[in-house]
This record gives C-alpha cells, sequence and structure tokens, in this order.
C-alpha cells in the first residue's frame, strides 16, 4: 500500500473526535456541588479544586460521600445543583460527543476492580482503546495491551488469564491497567489499597507514585489508608459536613482546629503512619536512595 | 481534524538514513505512523525526536519498538520522551492477550470429552443433591420446629399469589383457543356439544397443570436458579454455612415446599380459568349458554381427572423447583454462569415437565383412569 492509502484508510476508520491535552491549572472544578438521596443531602454546597499533576488523596468518615463525590465528577451520578468542570469542559451539561471525548482523557478504577469477567486481562485492556481509537492496527493494540499490564506490575502471562483466575491484588493492578489504556491525564482511583496486605498496598502505593511521576498524570485518590496519605498525596482533601473542609499538606491540615481531622491524623493509627513514614525517610537518607 | 504523527527520511552525514518524526506522538495521532512504520523496509541509523510534538506512552513504545527492530540510535529525545521510553522499555511482555486456544483438531475431542466427563459429573452431583435434600427433609420432619415459616410464606407468595394473574389470563385464553378451535372440527360431525368434553378434559387433565407447571419454571425455576447462583458468587451462602445454618434447610427446602404445595392449587386455578373461557366462547359462538356450559362440564369431566391434575401437580412443582435450586447451586466463577444456569434451570426443568407428562399420560390410561 502507498503511503497516501494508508493515511486515507487510518483516517477513514478514526473516529470524528480531536482529543486534546489539558493545559489549564485545575483539571477538576467543582463548585456548589449538592447531591440528595431521598431528600437527605450527602453533599451541600461542596467546593474542590484539583491541580494539574498532582495526586490528590480524598479522605472523610464512612458515609460522608466519597465515592459520590467521584461518581458526580466522572458523570455517573447526576448532581442536584452545582457546576463540576473536568478537562475544561462542563460535566452537568455535555452533548454525547464531547462526553466521548473527555471519557478518552480519564481512567477510573473501581474499588473491586470491575474488571469485564468475559475477557481475559489483556483484552480488558483492549476495550478502551477499540472504543476510543478503531483505527489502531491489532498487533500495535496487543503490543500497547502487553505493555500495560507489565507497567501496572503485573507478570507477563497475566495479560491471557481471566479475572476470575486472579487474586485481589492482581485484579486491582489489571483495573489500574485498564484505566491506563488510554494515557489518559487524569486517573480516578476508589480506594486502591483497600483489601490488600500491607505489603500489597505499599507496593500498589508506590507503583501508583511512580506512575503520576513518569507519565505526568493527575490523581484523584479516594482512600482510607493513612499510609497512602503519607507516602504519595501531595494534597489532601478532608470530606465532612457535606462539604470539603479542608484541603492541603497534611502537615497544614494538622495546624487546623477540626476535631474530626484531628483526631483522624493523631489516632494511634495515624500516628504509626506518621512514625513509619518517618523511620523510612531516616533510613533512605544514609544510602541516599529515592523513597 | 485530528493532526496524525508522520516521518520524513533523510540521508545523514555518513551515508545512513535518518528518520525524522514530526508531530504529535500520541494514542490519538499514531495511526498512520505505525503502520508506515511497519510497511518500512530497509535500514535506518537514527531516529530524530527534535521535531516530534509532545509524547505519551504508546508514542515512545512506537518509537522504541522501532529503534529495537531497526537498531536504529533515538537522539533529540525530550526528557519527557526519554523518561517514557525508559519506562516501556522496562515493560515490553511477549505474553498472549488472548486465552490460550487449542487448535481445532485438538480443541473438539477435547470439548467433547469435557462434555462427556461434566455430564457424568453431573449425573453423581444430582444424585448427591437429591441424597443431601433428602437429609435435610429428614432431619426437618424429626425437628419440625427447625421449619422456616416466614420463609416458606414468602415463597408462598412469590410462587403462588404474584403468578395467579398471568396463569389465570394465559389459562382463559387456552380455553378460548381449545374450545374455538375444537367448535370448528366437532362441528363437520355435527358434535359441537362435544366441545364441552374437549374443553373440560383437556383442561382438567393435561393443558391446566402442564401450561401452569410451564410457567410456573418460567417465573420461579428461573428465579429459584439465579437468586441462589448470585448468593453462591457473593459468598453468602458459605456465610451461611460457617454460621450453622444449612443452606438446604434455610435456601433450598422452603422453595421446594413452596413449590409443592402451591402448584396443585395454580393447576387447578389454571384449569378452571380454561374452562371458563371456553364456556365464555361457547356462549358467544355455539349458542351454548354460558352456565349450561359449566353445568355440562360436571358431568362430562370424572373425578378421576381431578385425581390425575392432583398427582401430576405436584411432581411437576417439585421438578421444576429441583432443577432451579440445582442449578443456582452449581453456580461458581463468574457472573456470566449465573446466566447460563438460569437458562438451563429452565429448559431443564421444562423438557423433564413434559417427559414426566408423557409417562403419566400413558401409566393413566393403563390404570384406567383414561
Amino acid at each position: 500500500m502507498s503511503e497516501e492509502q494508508i493515511a486515507a484508510s487510518v483516517e477513514r476508520r478514526a473516529l470524528r473526535f480531536d482529543p486534546e491535552r489539558f493545559q489549564g491549572e485545575y483539571p477538576v472544578v467543582v463548585e456548589g456541588l449538592v447531591n440528595r438521596f431521598d431528600g437527605i443531602a450527602v453533599h451541600e454546597g461542596l467546593d474542590l479544586k484539583v491541580r494539574r499533576g498532582e495526586v490528590l488523596g480524598v479522605v472523610g468518615g464512612s458515609g460522608t460521600g466519597k465515592s459520590v463525590l467521584m461518581r458526580s465528577i466522572i458523570g455517573l451520578q447526576v448532581p442536584d445543583e452545582g457546576q463540576i468542570e473536568v478537562l475544561g469542559h462542563k460535566v452537568t451539561d455535555l452533548a454525547e460527543g464531547s462526553q466521548a471525548d473527555i471519557r478518552s482523557r480519564w481512567g477510573v478504577l473501581f474499588q473491586g476492580g470491575a474488571l469485564f469477567s468475559t475477557l481475559t486481562v489483556g483484552e480488558n485492556v483492549e476495550v478502551p482503546l477499540r472504543e476510543f481509537y478503531p483505527e489502531i492496527e491489532p498487533e500495535l493494540r496487543h503490543e500497547i495491551a502487553r505493555y500495560k499490564v507489565r507497567l501496572s506490575g503485573l507478570p507477563e502471562d497475566a495479560a491471557s488469564k481471566f479475572p476470575s483466575e486472579l487474586s485481589g491484588g492482581m485484579k486491582k493492578r489489571a483495573g489500574l491497567a485498564r484505566a491506563l489504556a488510554l494515557d489518559p491525564e487524569l486517573l480516578f482511583l476508589d480506594e486502591p489499597t483497600a483489601g490488600l496486605d500491607p505489603v500489597g498496598a505499599a507496593a500498589f502505593d508506590r507503583l501508583t507514585r511512580e506512575l503520576a511521576d513518569v507519565l505526568g498524570l493527575t490523581v484523584f485518590l479516594i482512600t482510607h489508608d493513612l499510609d497512602t496519605l503519607y507516602e504519595i498525596c501531595d494534597r489532601v482533601a478532608v470530606l465532612a459536613d457535606r462539604k470539603v473542609i479542608a484541603v492541603g499538606t497534611i502537615p497544614e491540615l494538622l495546624a487546623l482546629d477540626h476535631p474530626w481531622i484531628q483526631e483522624y491524623f493523631n489516632g494511634p493509627r495515624g500516628r504509626a503512619a506518621k512514625a513509619s513514614q518517618e523511620r523510612a525517610k531516616a533510613m533512605d537518607k544514609p544510602a541516599g536512595g529515592k523513597a | 481534524m485530528r493532526e496524525w504523527a508522520d516521518f520524513t527520511a533523510e540521508a545523514d552525514d555518513n551515508g545512513g538514513t535518518r528518520l525524522v518524526l514530526t508531530g504529535p506522538l500520541l494514542i490519538s495521532s499514531i495511526g498512520v505512523i505505525d503502520r508506515k512504520l511497519r510497511d518500512w523496509q530497509g535500514s535506518v541509523e537514527e531516529i530524530d525526536l527534535t521535531e516530534a510534538g509532545p509524547v505519551d506512552t504508546v508514542g515512545a513504545w512506537i518509537v522504541w519498538r522501532f529503534a529495537r527492530d531497526t537498531g536504529a540510535q533515538i537522539t533529540g529525545a525530550s526528557e519527557d520522551a526519554q523518561r517514557l521510553i525508559e519506562a516501556v522499555q522496562g515493560a515490553q511482555g511477549e505474553g498472549n492477550v488472548e486465552a490460550p486456544r487449542l487448535p481445532l483438531i485438538t480443541r473438539v475431542p477435547a470439548a467433547v470429552g469435557t462434555r462427556v466427563y461434566n455430564w457424568g459429573l453431573g449425573v453423581v452431583n444430582l444424585l448427591g443433591f437429591l441424597g443431601a435434600i433428602l437429609i435435610a427433609f429428614g432431619s426437618l420432619v424429626r425437628h419440625p420446629r427447625r421449619l422456616r415459616i416466614a420463609s416458606i410464606t414468602r415463597q408462598f407468595e412469590l410462587v403462588g399469589v404474584s403468578a395467579l394473574g398471568i396463569i389465570g389470563l394465559m389459562s382463559f385464553l387456552i380455553g378460548i383457543v381449545i374450545a374455538q378451535q375444537g367448535a370448528v372440527q366437532l362441528r363437520q360431525f355435527g358434535a359441537e356439544i362435544y366441545t364441552v368434553n374437549l374443553t373440560g378434559r383437556l383442561a382438567v387433565r393435561e393443558l391446566g397443570v402442564l401450561m401452569t407447571a410451564i410457567m410456573v419454571a418460567g417465573r420461579s425455576g428461573s428465579a429459584f436458579a439465579a437468586q441462589i447462583g448470585t448468593m453462591k458468587l457473593t459468598e453468602e451462602v458459605d456465610a451461611m454455612r460457617t454460621i450453622g445454618v444449612s443452606p438446604l434447610e434455610a435456601l433450598i427446602l422452603p422453595r421446594l415446599i413452596a413449590a409443592v404445595l402451591m402448584m396443585p392449587l395454580l393447576g387447578f386455578f389454571s384449569a378452571g380459568l380454561a374452562i371458563i373461557g371456553g364456556a365464555f366462547v361457547s356462549d358467544l359462538t355455539l349458542g351454548i349458554p354460558f352456565f349450561t356450559f359449566l353445568s355440562r362440564i360436571q358431568e362430562v369431566v370424572p373425578l378421576h381427572d381431578i385425581w390425575v391434575c392432583m398427582v401430576k401437580a405436584p411432581v411437576f412443582g417439585l421438578i421444576v423447583a429441583l432443577a432451579g435450586c440445582y442449578q443456582g447451586m452449581q453456580v461458581r466463577g463468574n457472573s456470566e454462569e449465573v446466566g447460563l444456569r438460569t437458562t438451563m434451570a429452565v429448559v431443564q426443568g421444562i423438557f423433564m415437565v413434559i417427559v414426566l407428562d408423557a409417562f403419566f399420560a400413558v401409566f393413566f390410561t393403563e390404570v384406567g383412569w383414561g
């Protein structure tokens, strides 16, 4: 085939949308968000801005609407009031076409992994590729699936396995591989380390941080895991009283006088997490290694 | 319009070839360059990235793969590009993406063998399941306090009461069809009055209970399989076992008991409504008054037809509920299995009911209840 024919056949198969990299400062902007279930407000005038390139941890007690917030941002939950802007587009009133556009630019890891159980891990990773970039050749698609699986810290042979053959930790990694399939700018993680053993959780944290640095991701991370907060989050947003009551680095949050924040970070688990992080830093310094 | 990544080949200072890549090397823009690089023949000494736009891992992968295959040097990569190329380099893999698939010549015998083996296993499993149910039922008879009245009542409602509407409507319509079509044929002999015999005996003896069993298999057998199957997937059944609650007693026996007790009632109800349907259409088209039709029914339908109905119905109910519960308990693995097992429950239930119905038809005629 001549070069013109190649170009023409690729263009014929490509979808008609033009993904563009986001250049603004805040890829996610939530303003005045109100969510009610059966008249009970979960969010009441919630505001939140996520900075480009940061790993933002979102914490809050059970039932404070962390997952609902994430579902609102990714358009699975239609809010009762408020504005949500993702990558410069308003999620709340999007036309079908531009929805496809921003959906190709974020990746979501659900709590249980939410892998498609009838497809292998590799085929799971290929699903978004097929959906948004039908012009990509099958060989390249397989190659991409393979290296994404490896990039997520899974062994080579995991690509041809079905989700039911994987352990809980491997399922999360496979879910991460699928979330990263399209090289998204934004990554949403819903309790990525819940249900993992401490060693697996620490490895997953390191992986998240590495990928965020290497791929230049903005990460929105819901977690209960204090170690995760100390290890990889640039800033932490605290959900309480139906709002984001504070956003900042952990030292900044500790300076605040809110009872829940104090209890959260200064409880026995909070102190243990802090101590272990300080130990890790002290051990790294003489060796000159990176954290 | 989308901007596609592309390249131009030029001669470098030492007489080799240098590829200069242009445009954004992103997943959205590499469709063209990937195909062209795959078609590339000849040697390349240098890949120049100085004029390339932004890069993501897919772009980095393509550049690195081409460099690996041709042995070319990558030059002019930005810091980002360099970092991504190193990342994908460390992550290259050879494994398959699809699940391993055997060649046809081995796959077919293997599939046949698996089928046969699973069939044998299924027979053993089914026997084991029936045995376990008998044991559970036996222990329930000895300890009647363990009977779950609330659960059984709930199943009564689901299997019986809430099915009344659909079964009633279906039977009424079938009664109309039998009477109307029967009358057309019988008129040729001037024997329209036998429409009453036809409708009455067919409804009571065969169709009432058979159609009800099919409807119950579709409504309740499938629901049993899906409910129990989902509970298996979410480990609820295992949780019951660890707490010391027998799933057989808590889940399966109430459903079996409800189906066995409800089927005769539903079958009788169905037969009654089919007769009413027949009477209705006879009144309109044959000139047999509604109540004359009903009183003739009393004379032409022998009492043993009712007994046939009452014997068959609980057996059919048991078969349908057993198929549903058994298939539900066989679910393991993933959500696809729930759908598969539900389908099997309904198909097996209806099939077994029809086989048994044929057997009953011959049997009752032979014993003189013809």
